[in-house]
């Protein structure tokens, strides 16, 4: 058992690597739901290659999906490129289009043929150790292991080969087209490597983990660094650990292994989302705390500055009418003060404030900007 | 005549009919507030967020009623689009990034479930799955009647809000600068449109009920520049889809949601092709028409040149001339027949072409206003090259 749950493990790392190396590109690219839709609509090319070659078992199958793959790229580009709508309505509209094919054929000629959607949909990877790859009568390890090991080795080449044209046609695609690279070229090219991706994935692990594995992961790790190498890496590394925390998740509760990798895939979103050191939710709110006591400090020294010298000095300067004068609660007037009083621009003598020499100074260096 | 017998007396067909056309309108009217926000897959990642909802509500009530279900799917998605909007409003997380994590981390958590509860040894929790995938012919009168109260009650709030949801489509920062509460108007949009979808879940299924949302709206944007009257098309598209889409399962023995995607489809690729204005055939005729024009400016020009030479209007020019002056595309010989037509040349005994009077004069003007450079340097004789 223990072969087998590693092999499973394996794989699904592999799959999460394969899948989350384009899928920063994507994210970038705002392409992120074309994933969503190549697959769903690698149904419509299993199903059309099967009538050809009326085996389930065949690769004609996995070329037929990637070929829809492509297609589907091709067909939101047509529609994209006419003008009348956008790039998401062309999407909404191509995938459900083909999708709804794909069932009908199903439903009208392939009745009693065990072409479920549920199943290409939800995949199960638990059966992938049970397909094994044989060569000269050794048995090497499950053929998806050995197909994703394949994919996750054509991505990082891609990647590693077009590196500086996908950075450059990602972030500035008007450059990327004046220096010369062609951006439809570059577009076809990625989005071939992520329909290979996701059919050989989704053979393995249905679509929606494939979908989780490409968006969830680059999205984590953009909030992460800012610097393309190291989303690249961090996507990575964050998919794989979201494979096995999945995998455990999926063995203790006895439930999908592709449901409990995304789950895991979210926690660890959510948890990025909330701690990230720059962009999360809590450094995010902590920053903002920060910066209105800042500034209700910088008001309460102009505001002194501004009297300091006149007859209503001692009267603007009480700290008890400060909620009066800049209409702070008095709570809130006592923690700008207490707050200025650290920051060592005011005193407090006999419950008025006097600004100190640095106070000043901060007080008109606001002023100036 | 059967089909409209059936229509009208069997109970099946006459709630499922309604039903769709119902739901159609519903979410086409909601859909274009979102396809012109570019928020067109919300429907899409909205109808996979419900999915844990509708199991954990069965798992907490034990109960398959629609409304327990639906009261699930509801909380679900509509959590799942308060996390989207957390998402692209505090991060810089692209909005279609948002959707995408929504629908699939909340998916795969609902798959999860499904899958522990299906894996408990009583089989009460058979047939959750129906509701993902849609089964139209389950249907009840009921439904169809709880799904007109929503469509009615989405009506009653876009009209009441139309100014509001007006401003939130094209320009949210200056609603935002005029005092509305932008974030409040969004949330009650988006929780409409989750009302919609999550109720439609169960008619046409989680992957068709995004082209409910897409299709109507995409289609009635071709034929107007109005929202009001777009709001409108949507709806009768949407309605249209639902109604034709039904009736064609029934007859045809399709599965329903996939047909009524695929009459929605139709809808749009027409609509896409020959909408007055903005439809690929009239583009194309307009293109066409330009290109003529050019065509036509160009050749009385360039015999205008020609006559220069000579300056007399029995003089005439070969159309393999004309044709090595400029580039006219298929030939001169089109545009000089238009010409003729016009009375601005004629065409000699040999084949050989020439302006008239009212050509020659006809060209200076055009020169005039094409070159005006050239006329304001030389005076009217001077030749365009």
């Amino acid at each position: 058992m223990i072969g087998i749950e590693l092999e499973i493990v394996l794989l699904a790392v592999t799959v999460a690597v394969a899948c989350a190396l384009p899928g920063v590109f994507l994210v970038l690219r705002r392409m992120a739901l074309m994933s969503d839709a190549i697959s769903h609509t690698v149904l419509l090319g299993i199903v059309v290659a099967f009538f050809v070659v009326e085996d389930l078992t065949s690769p004609i199958l996995i070329v037929g999906a990637a070929a829809t793959g492509l297609i589907t790229v091709a067909l939101v580009e047509a529609i994209r490129g006419t003008g009348l709508v956008k790039e998401d309505a062309a999407i909404g509209l191509v995938f459900p289009a083909l999708f709804s094919v794909a069932v009908i054929l199903i439903t009208r000629f392939a009745g009693d043929v065990h072409l479920d959607t549920d199943a290409v949909l939800l995949g199960e990877i638990a059966l992938a150790p049970f397909r094994r790859m044989v060569i000269g009568g050794v048995d090497i390890g499950p053929r998806s292991l050995w197909v994703m090991l394949a994919v996750l080795a054509l991505n990082a080449a891609f990647l590693t080969a077009f590196y500086k044209e996908l950075k450059l046609s990602t972030f500035d695609a008007a450059l990327a087209a004046a220096l010369g690279f062609s951006p439809a070229l570059i577009h076809y090219a990625f989005m071939g490597v992520v329909s290979v991706t996701a059919v050989a994935a989704f053979d393995s692990v249905g679509s929606i983990l494939v979908v989780a594995f490409m968006i969830v992961p680059p999205a984590a790790a953009y909030l992460l660094s800012d610097r393309l190498g190291h989303v690249l890496g961090l996507s990575a590394g964050i998919a794989a650990l979201s494979a096995v925390i999945g995998y455990f998740a999926a063995r203790s509760l006895d439930a999908s292994i592709a449901g409990s990798m995304a789950g895991a895939a979210g926690a660890l979103f959510m948890l990025v989302l909330m701690a990230a050191p720059d962009r999360g939710l809590v450094a995010l709110a902590r920053r903002r705390a920060r910066q209105r006591v800042e500034f209700a400090r910088q008001m309460l020294t102009i505001h002194l500055l501004h009297h300091e010298g006149t007859p209503a000095a001692a009267d603007e300067s009480r700290i008890d009418h400060l909620s009066e004068h800049l209409s702070w609660t008095p709570d809130r007037a006592e923690r700008v003060v207490a707050s200025a009083v650290k920051a060592g621009h005011v005193t407090i003598e006999d419950r008025r404030l006097h600004l100190t020499q640095e106070g000043r100074t901060a007080a008109r260096r606001t002023m100036l900007g | 005549m059967e089909l409209l017998h059936d229509l009208l007396f069997d109970y099946t067909q006459r709630t499922v009919a309604l039903g769709a056309l119902t739901l159609g309108a519903v979410s086409g009217t909601l859909g274009v507030f979102a396809v012109l926000r570019r928020e067109a897959l919300l429907g899409d990642a909205i109808s996979h967020a419900a999915l844990p909802g509708i199991v954990l509500a069965f798992m907490l009530t034990g109960s398959k009623a629609m409304i327990v279900l639906v009261t699930g799917a509801f909380v679900a998605a509509w959590l799942g689009m308060a996390l989207m909007r957390v998402v692209t409003h505090h991060t810089r997380i692209p909005s279609d990034t948002a959707l995408g994590i929504v629908l699939s981390v909340f998916f795969g958590l609902g798959l999860m479930l499904l899958t522990f509860v299906q894996r408990r040894p009583d089989a009460a929790q058979a047939g959750l799955e129906t509701f993902l995938f849609g089964q139209a012919a389950t249907l009840l009168q009921g439904d169809v009647v709880v799904i007109a109260g929503l469509g009615l009650l989405s009506v009653a709030v876009v009209t009441l809000l139309w100014k509001e949801f007006k401003i939130l489509t094209f320009d949210p920062e200056f609603g935002g600068s005029l005092g509305f509460p932008m974030r409040r108007i969004e949330l009650l949009l988006t929780t409409f449109l989750v009302l919609a979808i999550v109720i439609g879940l169960q008619t046409v299924g989680v992957v068709l009920m995004a082209a409910m949302v897409v299709a109507p709206a995409a289609a009635a944007r071709q034929w107007t520049d109005a929202l009001g009257v777009m709001v409108w098309l949507a709806a009768l598209f949407g309605g249209l889809s639902g109604a034709v889409g039904a009736v064609l399962s029934s007859t045809a023995r399709l599965p329903t949601g996939p047909a009524i995607v695929l009459v929605a489809s139709a809808i749009v690729a027409v609509s896409m092709a020959f909408a007055p204005r903005r439809g690929l055939l009239w583009s194309w005729i307009r293109a066409r028409r330009g290109r003529a024009a050019i065509r036509l400016d160009t050749v009385l020009t360039d015999l205008y040149a020609l006559y220069l030479q000579h300056e007399e209007l029995d003089h005439g020019h070969h159309p393999a001339v004309l044709e090595a002056m400029s580039d006219v595309g298929e030939g001169a010989l089109p545009s000089l027949q238009a010409l003729e037509d016009r009375g601005l040349a004629r065409r000699f005994a040999d084949g050989s072409w020439g302006l008239t009077e009212a050509g020659r004069d006809a060209a200076v003007r055009r020169l005039a206003e094409l070159r005006p450079e050239l006329v304001g340097e030389h005076g009217e004789r001077s030749a365009p090259r």
